[in-house]
């Protein structure tokens, strides 16, 4: 089961659009079954801080996963579940890290969705918003120097973090360096409680990219069909040296901000409205119309999902917590140069 | 061959260029314009790509530098002036200084500030931003005030696997000199004896160290022996050193061009209160900048900051304590 529901390396062929969307569509289902294993937890006081979830952004999520190749670079934010896993991510990082495991990526120094891998191209966000995408710029301009040629950088970020300066220098930064990156904007509708009209004031936030000298892609963020065309076409675009590309994808959050947020806030209208089209059923009753699998089938995909999600908390559930006393309690990569300081708390006093 | 503090910035990093085909530098008219202080004269046309001109976007400036590091490289940041760099301070602070806790994955750029008051510089063009960038865990602070140590501990600065914030002196620039390209240096992290004495200890950093060189000087004249101590860096913090020197002389003066709330100087003095109490003969003092922003008019400016008369006065006092 493992084996199905961990990215592949591709085969030497692309993916039929029905492979593609089969495959996403099993991430999408596993990525909202953890969505919904991580607020029981956090509900059961099993979880250390914050859970935030992807609901109704996984099909965009699981688009930008799929669209990346092996050697591109991934810089997720905090509703990218779904595309974590299709980028390749364990999903024991995912659950070690929400459960505080030590022998989780961050190994208790952070947690939820603050995880990453630098070296297998997933980035671990800050929770600034807009600040990693000037970081997967430095990852491509890197990558130029070494000449390797090819590989595209792809961050996520949502309505509010256009409103950033970081969004901005990073954009332009990419433009004027004609970079490969795709900057995916899932514009859920709220910034936290914060709607777009006090967001920002331009018609669509797509019109943002014409002032950077960047191409724009706009696509129903519902869809998984369409956005796994859109981001599809969009890194194939900068691939093949066509820039930076800007995806807008409008959609709704189909939760609060935070497992602590109940989004009041989020009117009946907007949730009834197309925006409020929740994608991972959409995508399984196309795959049905399609005949490209019966219910039973898609039924035993959220099974075998669900059971390796079982395992893997049950796992992950019985691993040592971090321990102060044998923890490394420097900041620098050049241990000589950290300083010993006569102030620390003395841990028998903890 | 004699060359000034900047001209060793300079030759610095056309060393690290031609050492290390994983250094460029990146920063706002750093290439054919060569900086605005000219800190990368003639660089961009002897490495042909890899000194670039960066959008006025420092934010964006550093974020490209840790993402260029975990790829393996080594980027060189110019800020064109300190005060700037409160514009990436994010990236510096929360990404860069928190990479490799986070991760295990190094960081290694090196920050270049220019920084300090020259006359006429005013509230935005003279800062010294050092005690910011040390408070949080995951930097090292250099603060070079010899032209000697400008070139070597920049090379250091590069070679070092952690994000180094490069404190360089704007004064020092034109006003320091050295004899020629040194070819031995101390290590990272040790403070060095600038002068020796025993009847007073002045610890000092950057251009304060050229100043209170000469306000001994000044006191030797007067029959006082004061020994001054060039912290080099001051993160991390030479405390051997500076105690030593006080168990010498058993009186503190403190020395920074910057503001007095919190910063180095109460950082030295709290550290020999801590573990060199015994050793006071008199209360430890400290001289700083004045609690204001930093005057344009060289009137004003010289009341300002700590000056080679104010140091010598204070030295002064401290020996009548």
């Amino acid at each position: 089961m493992l084996q199905t529901l961990e990215r592949q390396d591709a085969p030497a062929a692309a993916p039929s659009f029905r492979d593609q969307f089969l495959q996403g569509f099993k991430f999408m289902v596993l990525a909202r079954l953890m969505d919904d294993k991580m607020a029981s937890l956090y509900r059961g006081g099993k979880i250390h801080g914050g859970v935030f979830l992807g609901r109704g952004q996984e099909a965009l999520s699981v688009s930008v996963g799929l669209s990346l190749k092996k050697g591109d670079v991934f810089a997720p934010l905090i509703r990218d579940g779904a595309g974590r896993l299709a980028f390749g991510e364990p999903i024991l990082d995912a659950v070690r890290t929400y459960l505080g495991s030590a022998l989780g990526p961050m190994r208790g120094r952070d947690g939820n969705v603050h995880r990453g891998h630098p070296r297998r191209g997933l980035l671990p966000m800050i929770s600034h918003l807009g600040a990693m995408i000037s970081v997967v710029n430095g990852v491509l301009m890197a990558r130029r120097f070494k000449k390797m040629t090819g590989d595209v950088g792809a961050a996520s970020i949502g309505d509010g973090a256009t409103s950033t300066g970081s969004f901005h220098e990073a954009l332009n930064q990419a433009a004027v360096e004609k970079l490969p990156l795709v900057l995916v904007v899932a514009n859920n509708q709220f910034a936290y409680s914060t709607p777009n009209v006090r967001q920002f004031a331009c018609a669509h936030l797509a019109d943002k990219a014409a002032g950077y000298g960047v191409t724009a892609h706009e696509v129903d963020g519902t869809d998984l069909g369409a956005c796994l065309q859109t981001v599809g076409q969009a890194v194939a675009r900068a691939r093949q040296g066509g820039g930076p590309q800007l995806v807008v994808a409008e959609l709704l959050r189909l939760c609060g901000h935070g497992e602590h947020d109940d989004a009041h806030y989020i009117g009946t209208r907007l949730k009834a409205s197309p925006l409020g089209r929740d994608c991972v059923p959409a995508a399984e009753e196309r795959i049905w119309r399609q005949g490209w699998a019966d219910e039973a089938t898609t039924r035993r995909w959220r099974q075998e999902a669900a059971q390796l999600l079982e395992e893997t908390v049950a796992r992950v559930q019985r691993e040592p917590a971090p321990d102060p006393y044998h923890e490394d309690w420097r900041a620098l990569a050049s241990r000589h140069l950290s300083e010993q300081f006569e102030t620390y708390p003395v841990l028998e006093t903890l | 061959m004699s060359l000034t503090y900047l001209e060793a910035i300079c030759a610095a990093q056309a060393k690290a260029l031609a050492d290390d085909p994983r250094v460029f530098i990146y920063g706002q008219d750093v290439g054919a314009f060569g900086g605005a202080f000219k800190a990368t004269k003639n660089l961009a046309k002897e490495f042909p790509g890899r000194v670039l001109d960066a959008p006025i976007s420092e934010d964006a400036m550093v974020g490209a530098a840790i993402g260029a590091a975990m790829e393996g490289m080594r980027p060189i940041i110019e800020m064109q002036f300190a005060d700037f760099s409160t514009t990436g301070l994010n990236q510096i602070v929360n990404q860069a200084a928190t990479l490799f806790w986070r991760t295990q994955v190094p960081c290694p750029i090196t920050i270049r500030l220019p920084a300090g008051g020259t006359p006429g510089g005013g509230p935005f063009h003279s800062q010294s931003l050092e005690a910011i960038y040390a408070h949080y865990p995951g930097l090292i602070v250099m603060t070079p005030g010899t032209a000697e140590d400008a070139y070597s501990m920049l090379l250091e600065a590069v070679a070092i696997d952690d994000p180094v914030i490069f404190c360089e002196h704007k004064y020092l620039y034109y006003h320091c000199k050295a004899d020629g390209l040194p070819t031995e240096a101390m290590p990272v992290g040790k403070a060095r004896i600038a002068r020796a004495g025993r009847d007073l200890t002045i610890v000092a950093y950057s251009a304060m160290v050229q100043d209170s060189l000469a306000a001994a000087d000044e006191l030797a004249g007067e029959g006082a022996e004061i020994e001054v101590v060039d912290l080099r860096s001051i993160k991390p913090l030479d405390t051997d050193t500076v105690v030593a020197s006080v168990a010498r002389t058993g009186r503190l003066l403190s020395v920074g061009e910057a503001w007095p709330w919190g910063g180095v100087t109460a950082e030295v003095i709290a550290r020999v209160a801590t573990e060199g109490f015994g050793l006071l003969d008199a209360p430890p003092q400290r001289l700083n900048a004045r609690d204001t922003p930093i005057p344009y008019h060289p009137n004003l400016w010289t009341a300002h900051r700590p000056t080679v008369r104010s140091i010598a006065a204070a030295a002064r006092n401290l020996l009548r304590m």
